[in-house]
């Protein structure tokens, strides 16, 4: 979230697409319901099915699964036709003026640099034309023909409301209806909040989708500001603190990023992250990356790391390629991968294709699985009738369970959406054998440590050497890690500016990453946590629920990343001269000598705002990007393409190029674009999601959540079991190209047949939730059915828009 | 449910007056449950079903998303959905939270045969006693809300109890302190009207012109009330009665037909026994022997 | 001695009706009993015969039931003195006279007066609507099956009948406490010819006929 929870209540328009918060976050939706109940908010549902968020929306809008961009482009377009943009936002604050590089092109669907052999594009044409000092050329007045606004606003014309009905299925007058209650907040002083979640993520071009709601956003001013903003929704307890700590194969702690093969060279791995301003005075704050990676590799290695060795940049792995969840599993058929550590995570269940990771899981010489429960992933091998039908003779796979703690049992912080890191409390022991995650790892840890000082290895210093500086070896305490990650000062630190003053003693924790060096005398395990264990003790801990602001910037409960700031980009939440747009909520504002306000301004303190710095300061450009440059694997600008599995079969929008059918650069490999289906066999749109009464596959195992939702259902639309003669009740076979799911029948209104390109298209709803394990009534798998195909950023795969058919079971 | 400290201003099955020194000085409270705000997320369920140790079985899926289905002896409340397609063609998921309403004037314990074994205390909350409780189902005849169920294990009657037991010593019900949205919420009656008010308001602006609060006059207004978006069809919402009451034939069973034919009977017993002492024992006198004796002989001639 | 042979003596009933009838007081006092107590609050104290109220409401309906086919086991064989004949109406018209004991002016009557004739029908007919509604509000088993409104109405029907049933049955047990001789009845099985002379004439003439009674 670029804001937080409670600010939902300042929302004066609410649109949720790609999620269901009521549904999958309730708690926190209690702040929609706040918003409308308080601030008159409306609150507008867009979503394929009418779910329970719909149920108290005031605007709800249909769709096609797949097809957000072709409505958030329309939204776009409608916006820049009526010109509802917050104008002194969108010029000040963004980059619509730039000016773009001449080859830069996009032809029949696909931008310039496209290598179709590879499914890769050459992005050095998507980018700003430069004057001679190296800065971006820009046109204020946004009369050049190649300034991004006109390609915007050029690149959306073909987004139309006849085109979204068309396409998504929405009814143009509904289309209309939002836009409408949208642009009413392109003034300043209403705000709408975006609430999304997985249901835009979990898409071949999931990350444009969520992109093309940021633009939405930027052109309304609605970015930085109290009750707007584009806010995920995290599912998992802590999947914040997955992404914040770096746990994907190309991540390191803090956003930072693992070297590629090619990047040997350490100075030429900081000079590539650490980007100079694009243009005058602006603070381009990853500039300081070489503090931030440097005192990660100080509390990694601690002596061990030093300017010699430049901080241990050879025990860093350097990335061939990516080696997210979908690789792994390829390489495990290949044979090239055999041995697996499966932590706090259900893969059989989780991943798409269930048979492709039974067969994975198959070639493996051997798999631990770590787990409070006993999920499926384990018993992979066991055959439990149709639901998992498998031949355990033939499986020679060995599996390890080692069983976890959950979250009750012991002590430590969770980031919730909002950035807030919140210390619990161990609230009872964990039964039997089970241990913490972080005793079982430093179990495992300090065992392969013995093996490589006594045995040696091909590469043992990364092992041996990583600093292990916790009183139990074998099983570190929470806080010894939260203060190891917080960061402490390794030498007295003295004010760069005046030499003779003492800042920071040697051992003392650090107050926030503003004291970072790169010289090896600081340390910090993730450098935007900083901060969150100070010298004050354990922020994290705080429980002060006072907010005098009254719009809900409770500073002093828990910490936020980064630096207890509350809502990202405040600063534009002002006027260029540093007044706030809407007084009412006010943030931060500058009061002549600094800024200051209740909320920690994201901008330097004593910045005065006539000297033009702009408010993203995480960019060169000071701006916020309608044109993403380099930053996106699959295009500057979000188009449509169609999910892999497409009623269509072709893109509306490029019904010729066959190559722009599907987003080009999306993950699939050849065997699992051989497994997809066509619309001949399997005519409906499937796609998967949660139900309120269960949380993903472990509470099928605990007896309250299975008395409340207790067999695996599937949501038809009435339209659709009347044509296939099914009644509510009646047990329903789904079956898509790669297996099937049998369930009961749900029949419901709120699914509705759509009209796309004159063609009637069915949804079939099938919430996960079910499997072999657990307490509820045995089922299938949901996963069965989805295909393995990634979005092109974040290699996730293309959960909520496949093919399936449906029958009579 | 259990031992309480709350006062009782009513009580099942008993001809003597409850103790009466508190009432009109205990502020009388009530559940406002708005639907407008809910969502549906069966936490209320949940939190039910915790507070009160109670654990229905695992059931089936009948293709609703409602579950368990219906009330139960463990399941004291349940969600209710509804697919409403309204005039305008738009469709309207209306989800109601469904359990014991309160009633001041309760069905239930008017019809409670067995003395002590339904309460209603001083602020309205109608409770059942299952140690009281003789299983006659009297209760089940008498709710308008079919709410009462009788346990399968134990043949005893059982319902919400709007946590008597956290009321009585100052919590909220266990449903109010789970709902993630505030759409439950408690406190007193006066509070949650003016509170409901408020909401429809609010519901007004949104287009919902029969938005109003249900709580029917027919059972004297009830300690649990609903804001509804169609006060006009509380028959959308699952078949929410529109004008529940007790009804006449519950009201003649258990009011005039009591004392009247209790009294009858007494007089039928009294007037036998009066009777008797006023005309004397109907006795068979020698003089009935010997005349029949006569006819006998003069018949066997 | 007392079991007809005396030739002052004639039978009424013999062993079987008299345990037919006794069967069907003592299922009667324990049915009324756990009736009554969930009738009347006053009454609850009643509940206490068949062991307090829960056990009350469990047996009540198989002693009801078990009443219900003892009553008719019992009253069959009896059916056809209990045919209503003109002479009822009299009988009934002069209903002053019976209760004033002033028995001389009273028509005469056959097995049964009258008065005992409705009594019989009465009883016969609440035992129906109790077994009926009875029934639909046995909440162990068969409720289920019932709509409530039915439920509602069966349960101010098994009320109400049974109310006229105790009624009936205390004007029985009023008028057997009474006429001297009627417990004897139907605890020794005899009558003397005088208490059939006077209360029975029409009975005690055919009883006496050579081929009549034994």
């Amino acid at each position: 979230m670029t804001n937080h929870w409670v600010d939902i209540k300042n929302a004066d328009v609410v649109l949720i697409m790609g999620g269901n918060a009521a549904e999958a976050h309730p708690c926190g939706f209690k702040w929609v319901i706040e918003a409308k109940t308080h601030n008159k908010a409306k609150l507008i549902v867009i979503d394929p099915r009418f779910t329970r968020s719909a149920s108290v929306a005031d605007l709800y809008l249909p769709i096609r699964p797949g097809t957000d961009i072709v409505l958030l482009g329309a939204l776009i377009n409608e916006l820049l036709t009526k010109d509802q943009i917050q104008r002194e936002y969108v010029t000040n604050y963004t980059d619509l003026s730039f000016i773009v590089r001449e080859d830069f092109a996009f032809t029949d669907g696909l931008y310039s640099g496209f290598d179709p052999a590879k499914g890769k594009y050459d992005k050095t044409s998507w980018d700003y034309e430069r004057g001679p000092d190296g800065f971006v050329k820009a046109d204020p007045t946004l009369a050049h023909p190649r300034c991004v606004y006109n390609l915007l606003k050029a690149h959306y014309s073909r987004y139309t409301p006849e085109l979204v009905e068309s396409v998504c299925g929405t009814p143009k007058a509904k289309f209309l209806e939002a836009a409408a209650l949208i642009g009413s907040t392109s003034t300043t002083t209403r705000a709408m909040t975006i609430m999304y979640a997985l249901g835009w993520t979990q898409h071949s071009i999931g990350s444009q989708i969520i992109r093309t709601g940021a633009m939405l956003q930027l052109l309304l001013g609605n970015i930085g500001v109290a009750g707007g903003g584009m806010n995920a929704l995290r599912g998992h307890s802590n999947i914040q603190g997955l992404t914040d700590l770096g746990l994907m194969s190309n991540l390191l702690p803090g956003y930072m990023t693992l070297p590629g093969q090619a990047e040997q060279d350490y100075d030429a791995y900081i000079a590539a992250r650490a980007q100079k301003p694009l243009r005058a005075n602006q603070m381009s704050y990853w500039q300081n990356y070489a503090k931030f990676h440097v005192s990660l590799m100080k509390a990694w290695w601690g002596e061990a790391a030093t300017a010699e060795n430049h901080w241990g940049y050879e025990y860093l792995p350097k990335l061939d390629k990516l080696y997210d969840m979908l690789q792994a599993y390829e390489m495990m058929l290949d044979g090239k991968m055999n041995g697996y550590i499966c932590q706090g995570f259900n893969p059989l269940a989780a991943a798409p294709n269930k048979a492709k990771m039974t067969e994975a899981f198959s070639k493996l010489k051997f798999l631990v699985v770590m787990d409070p429960l006993a999920t499926e992933t384990s018993e992979f091998w066991k055959n439990f009738g149709e639901h998992h039908d498998v031949d355990s003779s033939k499986i020679q796979t060995e599996v390890f369970r080692l069983p976890t703690s959950c979250f009750a049992e012991e002590d430590g912080a969770l980031t919730n959406s909002s950035r807030w890191l919140q210390w619990h409390w161990k609230g009872a022991d964990p039964p039997g054998d089970a241990r913490t995650d972080i005793a079982i790892m430093a179990g495992i840890y300090t065992r392969l440590r013995h093996l490589y000082e006594t045995e040696g290895g091909a590469f043992p210093d990364p092992i041996v050497k990583l600093s292990w500086p916790y009183a139990r070896r074998e099983d570190p305490n929470p806080e010894e890690l939260a203060r190891e990650y917080s960061g402490r000062a390794l030498a007295d630190l003295y004010d760069p500016k005046d030499k003779t003053k003492l800042t920071r003693k040697a051992g003392e924790q650090l107050s926030g990453f503003g004291e970072l060096r790169d010289d090896g005398t600081t340390s910090s395990g993730c450098w935007i946590f900083c901060g969150a264990w100070t010298e004050a003790g354990n922020q994290m801990a705080k429980r002060d629920s006072s907010d005098p602001s009254g719009i809900g910037q409770t500073r002093n409960w828990a910490w936020s990343w980064p630096a207890n700031r509350r809502v990202l980009y405040n600063r534009a939440s002002c006027d260029v001269a540093g007044k706030p747009f809407n007084k009412a909520r006010t943030l931060v504002a500058w009061n002549g000598k600094g800024w200051s306000g209740v909320d920690v301004p994201d901008f330097k303190a004593d910045e005065d705002p006539a000297q033009g710095m702009g408010p993203f300061i995480m960019n060169p450009e000071g701006v916020a990007r309608f044109f993403a440059r380099g930053g996106m694997a699959d295009g500057p600008f979000p188009e449509h393409y169609e999910p892999f599995e497409s009623p269509l079969g072709h893109n509306p929008l490029h019904p010729k190029e066959p190559r722009a059918t599907n987003n080009p650069a999306a993950r699939i490999f050849k065997r699992d674009r051989e497994a997809l289906g066509q619309a001949a066999a399997f005519p409906c749109v499937a796609t998967t999601y949660r139900l309120t009464e269960h949380f993903h596959y472990w509470t099928k195992h605990v007896q309250l959540n299975a008395i409340m939702q207790p067999e695996q259902l599937v949501e038809i639309g009435e339209v659709h079991a009347k044509e296939l003669g099914i009644k509510a009740g009646d047990r329903v076979k789904v079956s898509s190209n790669r297996g099937f799911i049998k369930a009961v029948a749900v029949v419901t209104k709120r699914i509705r047949p759509m009209t796309i390109e004159g063609k009637p298209v069915h949804t079939v709803g099938v919430p996960i939730h079910w499997g072999f394990k657990g307490l509820a009534r045995p089922g299938f798998l949901a996963n069965t059915l989805t295909p393995v195909v990634g979005d092109a950023n974040t290699q996730t795969p293309e959960y909520k828009a496949f093919l399936v058919k449906v029958e009579k079971a | 449910m259990a031992l309480q400290s709350l006062d009782i201003r009513r009580c099942s099955a008993t001809t003597m007056p409850s103790p009466a020194a508190r009432v009109g000085a205990t502020p009388e409270v009530a559940k406002l449950i708005d639907t407008s705000k809910c969502i549906g997320c069966k936490a209320c369920q949940t939190a039910c079903m915790e507070w009160n140790d109670l654990r229905d079985e695992i059931g089936t899926s009948s293709g609703v998303l409602d579950n368990p289905r219906d009330l139960t002896a463990q399941s004291w409340t349940v969600m209710r959905f509804s697919e409403y397609e309204n005039p305008k063609g738009d469709l309207e998921w209306l989800i109601r939270k469904d359990g014991c309403m309160h009633c001041d004037d309760p069905g239930c314990l008017k019809a409670c045969p067995s003395p002590g074994a339904i309460v209603q205390y001083a602020n309205g909350i109608v409770d059942f006693h299952e140690e009281h409780c003789i299983g006659c189902g009297y209760c089940v005849t008498g709710c308008p809300f079919d709410i009462p169920r009788l346990s399968k294990r134990d043949h005893k009657a059982y319902k919400c109890t709007l946590c008597s037991d956290r009321v009585a010593v100052g919590l909220e019900p266990a449903c109010v302190k789970a709902c993630p949205t505030g759409a439950i919420t408690y406190g007193t009656k006066e509070q949650m009207t003016h509170d409901a008010a408020e909401r429809v308001v609010d519901l007004k602006s949104r287009g919902f012109d029969q938005a109003g609060l249900y709580d029917p006059a027919g059972v004297g207004g009830t300690h649990v009330m609903y804001v509804l978006h169609h006060a006009d069809q509380p028959g959308l919402y699952a078949g929410l009665a529109a004008q529940p009451r007790v009804s006449p034939l519950v009201r003649l069973w258990k009011g005039a037909t009591k004392p009247l034919a209790l009294g009858t009977m007494v007089l039928v017993a009294l007037a036998g026994f009066l009777n008797y002492v006023r005309v004397g024992p109907n006795e068979t006198r020698e003089e009935d022997e010997q005349s029949a004796e006569r006819e006998k002989e003069r018949a066997h001639g | 001695m007392a079991d007809g042979h005396s030739p002052d003596m004639l039978v009424r009933y013999k062993p079987a009706q008299r345990l037919g009838h006794w069967v069907v007081v003592i299922l009667f006092v324990g049915a009324a009993a756990s009736g009554l107590a969930l009738f009347h609050p006053a009454l609850f104290w009643m509940s206490g015969l068949l062991g307090g109220g829960p056990w009350s409401v469990v047996l009540h309906p198989f002693v009801g039931l078990a009443m219900c086919i003892a009553f008719y086991t019992f009253v069959r064989p009896l059916w056809h003195h209990n045919r209503l004949e003109p002479r009822d109406r009299a009988w009934l018209g002069a209903i002053r006279d019976v209760v004033d004991n002033r028995e001389d002016r009273v028509p005469e009557t056959g097995r049964y007066n009258a008065g005992q004739k409705i009594l019989v029908w009465v009883l016969a007919a609440c035992l129906i609507a109790l077994f009926a509604s009875g029934f639909v509000i046995w909440r162990s088993y068969f409720s289920g099956y019932f709509a409530i409104g039915i439920i509602r109405a069966s349960a101010l029907l098994h009320a109400f009948a049974g109310f006229v049933l105790v009624a009936s049955v205390l004007v029985h047990i009023s008028a057997a406490l009474w006429v001297k001789g009627s417990v004897a009845a139907m605890t020794r099985g005899t009558v003397t010819i005088g208490w059939a002379f006077k209360h029975h004439r029409a009975w005690f003439r055919e009883m006496i006929r050579p081929s009549g009674g034994r």
